[in-house]
């Protein structure tokens, strides 16, 4: 891996002996960082290859390549996640899956989180799906189905909606907001109304 | 045989590798005390290429339409995984990418690289600089958010002031009378499409010229090595100069990495055209200077002129004459003029930018 | 062609005098659309006691419907002749007698076989109500000077009370009523209050009714009736209050307030939260502290004031969690943390503290703690869903920490290697073969 690394910088380069034009044998080498002066202090001595060098050489190969695969991974690994889509489906905020066929009996009812808003959804005896806001428009407590009065009840005030959410009974000033259900296949998608 | 060199002999073969690399390989960086200016270009590019990869990566998930943007960015942000951190990138590359953009121009300024023959360098890359604030500004409304909507308000209102064809221009710009989406969608295909084809285009160029050129020298340190050639000292670009550029980009990529995650770009509050503007709008940095100016400028000037129409016709003299300023060189002595004017631009803007920050 | 240009300028002519005729009798038709008032033609021009005018009398119910003059005031209101119109013969009753307003508009109004020609579901008993009335009884003693039918409905421009400009509109009833019981002149001698219409504008109740339009809010005639107007007793008035407030009724009856208050003749709801002047409840009313309704009665040591202390220091604790786990959630939201589940359990949280509020007329610990108690649990999880989202974006920046000294080490390699190709003198390139 490592090997790799430096492997890739040495085919960079054609000629790694002359780094710099016009430089007369000896003279020091202008560079950004100083660093071959700093190499030359350090007293490499011209003619002997020694083990001083020979270990520099790794160190600095394991470095590096070890330094690129960690940056590699470090990018490649979050891009790879996010090309995978996650498991909820983004529809946007008007429309959202509330249920699924079969997980309400008839007669009864459920909150379910239309962003991060409350929503109810009702399967009637009858058989037939309604959705609305679940905010109550007194004092926005969350409503509740009650099959025993067939009617929407809110706990906090004594509210009543109807099944087409219009206020009833009780304090509430205003109808709940109805929404649009639609079975497509296995799943109930609740979708806001919109103006034609 | 190394499997490298296999490979290398296979291009070789089939795309003249070794002689489409020749130049490369003799092209070389003067050296001076003022070198370290060099990296600039190249840091603007490097983040160029960012904000390609992770606007792709954004595209694969965003969605126009105003019903649709503000959630699908939040979708971005909160579900898909590392959605947060491409985002946030794509946001803080785009205001460092403005940064490095202005300070390489003014690099290139002040160290008079668009002399003779590199004119055609400094024009494209001041249309350049031009398509990067235009990026900023497209790509800064898509999140649908009430400051992206306001400030783009601000902004295309601003451009309706120019005389004759202001209104023109701003009903081209909106997509209508209103910012709405229409404004979305329209900003959306020019952030996407028209600026990234176009500043693909001029990058090639730019680079080209730059690569059939060579990099210029500033004219004291010609005038010395003109004196002592024995002075000139210059860097092969391979592998020195491009290690020591491989080391700034990989330092700019730790830096923005480090805003990301640090300073996670906010999803804000979304737009709705129906409220009021909430006070102290204000646009972008970038734009800070122009905005705080015109602010100041008194409504009405000498009794009869619009004070902000002057402005904005001030900033579209300032940015004529700027990209013409190269050609306005003849004499030391317009040297020296043009030399003022740019340090009064840099005062000028940095100042303002200033006040505009502090300013209620 | 003479004779055409004759026969063309006789059918202009014909075509004129017919369309002028038409005209006038469409005109005429409009203001006989209703049979024509002939009083109206002097009445309508005289001063203001005997004036009534067209504009005036065409917004009255009773006119739109057909009645005349004649219907209610009795003569001829054919006849546009003084005499004839107004003689005796006619049955002219002239100028109606204050006292004797209510039986005139009774004998149509009480005569169910009568209205069920105009309105077969309009209530007939009205009048035996009024008699049973406070302002009824005293007109039966003599005292003109209470209201009479008129007085609120207006008259000859009377509007049905689903009119919104009619006086006894449901939130113009309470303006109506004040117009003598705000009269301190003439309330004098009757020794009530008249600040009633004051304390009214400043209630919950005036506000939602004027200011929301919400009209199922109570005026002056919900609670003390509208002909048959009479305060309720002091023991009455917790089933006039329960007919909207139903839960904190029910609660009311079965708390330890109920026995002493009713022996002490104290009305139930008033006591602490007035009966005109109702405004709008804050969590200040419960406690020991200065604006509580709690220290009216009780005492340091007695246990009704430990018992308000103790529920007043619970939903402020139940208010300050919740406070604390929407700040917490907006946080981590605006980081671009995903919260919105939490958030909405968040809504849900609040229920408790709404019921709490209402739980509080059982004037008990426990049975306002069984509220507060899931509602404190809620807050507490929603709190430490904030929590969380805030450890995972501080997770992220861990993350990032170590991509970090990913890339230091790649810079700190690039660096060396560079020293290294540059040392330049060639024993450094033959180490590197």
């Amino acid at each position: 891996m490592s090997r790799f690394g430096a492997t890739v910088l040495q085919h960079l380069s054609s000629s790694r002996a002359s780094s710099l034009h016009n430089r007369e044998p000896g003279q020091k080498s202008i560079s950004f960082t100083g660093a071959a002066s700093v190499m030359s202090d350090q007293g490499i001595q011209p003619g002997v290859p020694g083990a001083a060098p020979v270990q520099r050489r790794r160190f600095v190969e394991v470095l590096l390549g070890s330094g690129f695969m960690a940056t590699a991974v470090a990018f490649i690994y979050p891009v790879l996640r996010y090309l995978i889509p996650p498991r909820t489906i983004d529809v946007g905020s008007d429309s959202v899956v509330a249920a699924r066929v079969g997980e309400l009996k008839p007669n009864s009812g459920k909150i379910f989180h239309f962003g991060s808003r409350p929503g109810l959804l009702v399967l009637t005896a009858e058989g037939e799906y309604r959705a609305m806001s679940a905010t109550c428009t007194h004092l926005s407590c969350i409503v509740q189905y009650r099959g025993d009065l067939r009617e929407i009840w809110c706990a906090c005030h004594n509210g009543v909606y109807d099944l087409n959410g219009r206020n009833v009974s009780g304090p509430p000033p205003r109808p709940l907001e109805s929404f649009d259900v639609q079975v497509r296949g296995e799943e109930i998608f609740v979708r806001r109304r919109r103006e034609a | 045989m190394s499997p490298a060199t296999v490979v290398r002999k296979w291009l070789d073969d089939r795309f003249d590798w070794d002689g489409l690399l020749a130049p490369f390989r003799k092209k070389t960086v003067p050296l001076h005390r003022l070198s370290y200016w060099y990296f600039l270009g190249g840091i603007t590019l490097f983040l160029f290429v960012i904000q390609v990869l992770t606007g792709i990566l954004l595209l694969l998930y965003y969605r126009p339409g105003p019903n649709e943007a503000f959630e699908s960015v939040q979708y971005i942000m909160t579900q898909v995984k590392f959605g947060w951190l491409i985002r946030s990138i794509h946001s803080w590359s785009a205001n460092l990418m403005v940064f490095t953009a202005f300070a390489h121009m003014f690099s290139v300024f002040f160290l008079k690289a668009y002399r003779r023959p590199r004119e055609l360098t400094w024009l494209s890359g001041m249309v350049l600089l031009f398509l990067v604030l235009g990026f900023g500004f497209s790509g800064y409304l898509l999140p649908w958010n009430t400051l992206a909507f306001f400030a783009t308000k601000v902004g295309t209102e601003i451009t309706g002031q120019v005389p004759l064809i202001g209104k023109a221009m701003m009903i081209f710009l909106r997509g209508g009378d209103e910012v709405t989406g229409a404004t979305l969608t329209r900003f959306f295909g020019f952030h996407v499409a028209v600026l990234p084809g176009l500043a693909t285009l001029l990058v090639m160029l730019h680079v080209l010229l730059v690569q059939r050129l060579g990099i210029s020298v500033p004219p004291k340190v010609e005038a010395e090595w003109i004196a002592n050639p024995n002075l000139r000292r210059e860097m092969k670009f391979f592998p020195n100069f491009a290690l020591r550029e491989a080391i700034a980009w990989y330092i700019a990529l730790g830096v923005l990495g480090a805003l990301a995650a640090v300073f996670p770009w906010d999803l804000g509050v979304k737009a709705d055209p129906f409220i009021s503007a909430p006070a102290g709008i204000k646009p972008e940095w970038y734009f800070l200077f122009m905005f705080q100016t015109l602010k100041i400028i008194p409504p009405r000037v000498f009794r009869i002129i619009d004070g902000e129409v002057l402005g904005v016709l001030a900033f579209g003299a300032a940015g004529a004459i700027w990209v013409l300023l190269p050609f306005m060189e003849r004499s030391a002595r317009s040297r020296k003029w043009v030399s003022a004017i740019g340090i009064f631009a840099l005062v000028f803007i940095i100042g303002m930018t200033i006040y505009g920050y502090i300013a209620k | 062609m003479r004779a055409v240009l004759r026969s063309s300028w006789l059918l202009l002519a014909g075509c004129l005098l017919l369309s002028g005729g038409l005209a006038r009798a469409q005109a005429n038709a409009q203001t006989t659309a209703q049979p024509k008032d002939q009083c109206l033609e002097c009445h309508s021009i005289l001063p203001d006691n005997l004036g009534v005018t067209e504009e005036k009398f065409s917004q009255d119910i009773h006119s739109q419907k057909g009645l005349t003059c004649a219907s209610c005031h009795g003569g001829d209101a054919t006849s546009d002749d003084a005499e004839k119109s107004m003689s005796r013969k006619a049955g002219f009753k002239g100028h109606i007698d204050r006292k004797q307003i209510p039986a005139l508009c009774g004998s149509c109004h009480s005569n169910p076989d009568y209205m069920r020609k105009y309105k077969p579901g309009l209530r007939t008993d009205q009048l035996s109500q009024y008699h049973t009335s406070v302002h009824g009884k005293r007109l039966a003693a003599g005292d003109t000077k209470v209201a009479v039918c008129t007085d609120c409905h207006s008259v000859h421009d009377l509007r049905p009370p689903s009119d919104a400009r009619s006086t006894v509109y449901a939130a113009n009833v309470a303006k109506t009523c004040s117009r003598c019981h705000s009269d301190a002149a003439r309330m004098k001698d009757y020794k009530i209050p008249t600040s009633q219409f004051a304390d009214y504008s400043k209630s919950v109740h005036y506000e939602a009714l004027t200011a929301r339009g919400d009209l199922s809010a109570p005026n002056c005639a919900t609670c003390h009736g509208n002909h048959g107007a009479t305060p309720p007793g002091a023991s009455s008035v917790v089933n006039v209050c329960s007919t909207c407030h139903v839960f904190q009724a029910q609660l009311f009856d079965e708390s330890p307030h109920k026995q002493p208050f009713t022996s002490a003749g104290l009305p139930g709801c008033v006591t602490c939260h007035n009966n005109h002047k109702i405004q709008h409840p804050t969590d200040a009313f419960i406690g020991t502290g200065d604006e509580a309704v709690c220290t009216q009665c009780h005492v340091q040591g007695d246990a009704g004031f430990a018992a308000a202390g103790k529920i007043k220091s619970d939903l402020t604790h139940l208010a300050q969690s919740v406070d604390q786990a929407d700040q917490i959630l907006t946080q981590a939201e605006q980081s671009g943390m995903e919260v919105s589940g939490a958030k909405g359990d968040l809504v849900q949280t609040k229920d408790a503290l709404t019921k709490a509020r209402v739980s509080i007329h059982s004037f008990r610990v426990e049975r306002v703690e069984a509220d507060i108690k899931p509602g404190l649990a809620g807050a507490e999880k929603d709190f430490r869903a904030g929590q969380e989202a805030l450890k995972e974006r501080n997770f992220r920046r861990m993350g990032l920490g170590l991509s970090l000294i990913a890339i230091a080490i790649v810079v700190a390699g690039l660096l060396l290697y560079l020293r290294k190709i540059e040392s330049g003198s060639k024993p450094t390139a033959a180490s590197l073969s």
